[in-house]
């Protein structure tokens, strides 16, 4: 019998699921060039997510507010633990650190008009502060960075919040590489480098290893500013029970926990994919080691990695958070991966939406790049205009659930008014499966 | 002088009237009584006012300093004079870990030892150590200068920028990418210029120059045996 006589019925070709198409082509990719992939953006494999949460809505055993009519109230302040000024915004969404250097001039400016237009904060990033962030950011925090790139005791005290990086979600244990195509007269000057080389972020701070030296670093920073503003520790999510329970022994008004999810400017792909934990799985157990510390409400707790809607901003306030931090979506408001750049993505081997390669600085949509020509495509003014949009909206969203469950502020969305989709979920977030009173874990449950 | 006693005094009220004290002020000669080892002594200044510290301190001493001049009779503890941006810092006896890390300006003389990681990420402070220095010393250090008059440790410079070290004693061994350097006329005055400045009697011709190879400088797979 012949296996290629037409006769025959024939097996279809099967893909490996192992070896897919993806896999092969990084196969070939590193074998040509000899280097491991770079790319900016956060975790793209799918992991639990708040998608798979539910709201519960109201019921005869809770009853709703008013949508149109009966408040829902959105404020938070954060920082209220030592600072004399704690940080008073309109709405529980700031915007992430991203520095200039990764993103335009422009971009960071249409953040910084963004957010004050919406109540809220925007934050600097590895690489200072610049005049037109700090003119335009009603509330701006100030990252304290391992690299000290632009950091400077002046600008230090103009800010609103201290945000000391311990790590970030994209990449927690590892550093950053500003590659030199981005390294613009301005950009090199401001972070003291030659022109054109690669600029490393260090990985961990020069003067502090551990939670003892953190004590007195923030002692130090506190000292230099007076007592006056919060300070935030931010880590990358990898054993959040136990760096929420340091930072707050260290001295930290604020928790900022990012998941894998939470975007970089460039980083190695192995790196995005493979270290770190989704968002989800990071917030209940920040949230014990608060409560075990009698700090919840007391130390706030902002969380980012991954939030794109209100839905999302709620399901993360409901497991105890106080605010999010947003960067990647905040830059798809502003015009990243916009498909009237589709032709040009495409010159670049890409396509809308899938456009990551913001470490080369050849960004049709001027967002991370620092292209003159290429940053002009920006009016921060309109992309401002976007971003306060967008905020009100994921605003709109989350007191439209809260208030279907029954709630007057968005921090009264708690555990119980949800359930999950999947037994990932139930166990990551700690509240019952979908028509069930169990989740995995569940204390007494015997699983 | 003015005095601050630490031991009936608070840290506070130490730091708030140190960077009270503007340019037109009169108290313009302090010190600091039963120091103890304390953490963030006179941080954040911004004037030139002299401060006399007199005994140990512990981490960050004289840390973000602008304008002033800090001395310390006894000894540093890690990151003493952290960030500098101007001034003068000095101290008697020996300095921790990452003694200047991260300066931008001014200069830091000590006349003892100081341990590892000292000039760490330097960005445009001068630094002069009387004696030894320990490992890893001017991690990539960008900008400034590192004068060592006795010995440095293992991997002196690793991934260096643009700072200059010069060594009058024996290097351990170099880090990657930092390599010695021909000292020429410029780079003597350098050094002249910065013993005076520190007071130390030495020769330039005394000392080796190290710095950057630049062999590191943009990512090339073949150059990732050097990390």
């Amino acid at each position: 019998m012949n296996k290629h006589d037409k006769r025959i019925p024939q097996t279809l070709p099967i893909q490996s699921a192992t070896f897919s198409n993806p896999i092969n082509a990084e196969i070939r990719r590193a074998a040509a060039t000899g280097i491991y992939d770079i790319r900016g953006g956060g975790a793209k494999r799918k992991v639990p997510h708040f998608d798979d949460l539910l709201f519960l809505g109201a019921s005869i055993s809770r009853y709703p507010l008013e949508g149109y009519r009966e408040k829902c109230d959105t404020r938070v302040t954060l920082g209220t633990r030592f600072a004399k000024k704690p940080i008073e915004l309109d709405i529980p969404i700031t915007i992430a650190g991203m520095s200039f250097g990764a993103l335009s001039a422009q971009a960071k400016e249409a953040l910084g008009r963004g957010a004050s237009a919406a109540g809220t904060s925007t934050t600097t990033g590895d690489g200072g502060m610049t005049p037109e962030e700090r003119g335009h950011s009603t509330k701006l925090v100030y990252q304290y960075l391992p690299s000290r790139y632009g950091m400077n005791p002046d600008d230090l005290r103009r800010a609103d919040a201290i945000e000391v990086v311990v790590g970030q979600g994209a990449k927690p244990g590892g550093g950053g590489m500003l590659l030199g195509q981005k390294i613009s007269d301005r950009v090199a000057e401001m972070r003291t480098l030659p022109k054109g080389i690669d600029q490393r972020s260090a990985c961990r701070h020069p003067d502090w290893t551990g939670p003892d030296d953190l004590e007195i670093k923030i002692l130090e920073l506190r000292e230099i500013t007076g007592w006056q503003v919060p300070i935030y520790v931010k880590v990358g999510g990898t054993r959040p029970y136990y760096d929420t329970a340091l930072a707050v022994k260290a001295g930290a008004d604020v928790v900022v926990l990012d998941g894998m999810q939470g975007g970089t400017a460039a980083t190695q792909d192995v790196f995005i994919e493979h270290v770190g934990l989704p968002i989800l799985a990071c917030i209940r157990p920040a949230v014990r080691a608060l409560q075990d510390l009698g700090m919840h409400r007391e130390v706030q707790l902002i969380v980012s990695g991954g939030i794109r809607t209100g839905a999302d901003v709620a399901k993360a306030l409901a497991l105890g958070a106080d605010a999010v931090a947003i960067g990647t979506a905040a830059l798809i408001a502003l015009g990243d991966n916009d498909p009237r750049w589709e032709s040009e993505y495409q010159k670049l081997g890409t396509t809308t939406g899938a456009y990551d390669d913001w470490h080369e600085g050849r960004d049709p949509a001027g967002i991370t790049t620092q292209d003159p020509e290429l940053a002009a495509r920006l009016d921060p003014v309109e992309a401002g205009r976007r971003l306060r949009n967008y905020l009100k909206v994921m605003t709109l969203e989350a007191q439209t659930i809260a208030r279907a469950c029954g709630h007057n502020h968005l921090h009264n969305l708690e555990p119980e008014d949800l359930c999950a989709l999947t037994m990932e979920a139930a166990a990551m977030a700690q509240v019952p499966l979908a028509g069930t009173d169990w989740y995995p874990g569940k204390p007494g449950s015997g699983y | 002088m003015q005095t601050i006693d630490l031991a009936t005094q608070s840290l506070r009220d130490l730091n708030v009237t140190l960077q009270a004290q503007k340019d037109q002020t009169n108290a313009t000669s302090w010190q600091v009584l039963n120091p103890r080892g304390a953490h963030a002594i006179a941080v954040g200044l911004d004037a030139p006012i002299e401060v006399t510290v007199r005994g140990s301190t512990g981490y960050y001493c004289a840390g973000m300093n602008k304008q002033a001049t800090v001395h310390v009779t006894g000894s540093a503890g890690p990151g003493v004079a952290e960030n500098m941006m101007s001034g003068t810092v000095i101290i008697e006896g020996d300095a921790s870990q990452y003694a200047g890390a991260t300066g931008r300006g001014g200069l830091l003389v000590i006349k003892g030892n100081a341990s590892s990681r000292c000039g760490i990420s330097m960005k445009g402070i001068d630094i002069v150590v009387q004696g030894n220095i320990g490992h890893m010393s001017a991690f990539m250090g960008q900008a400034g200068n590192l004068v060592v008059c006795g010995d440095a440790g293992d991997a002196l410079g690793d991934s260096l920028y643009e700072a200059r070290l010069f060594v009058r004693g024996s290097v351990k061994s170099l880090g990657a990418d930092c390599i010695e350097k021909e000292m020429r006329p410029e780079h003597l005055e350098i050094l002249r210029n910065l013993l005076e400045r520190a007071g130390v009697d030495a020769k330039p011709e005394e000392f080796r120059r190290y710095g950057s190879a630049r062999r590191l400088y943009n990512f090339d797979v073949d150059n990732a045996a050097a990390y």
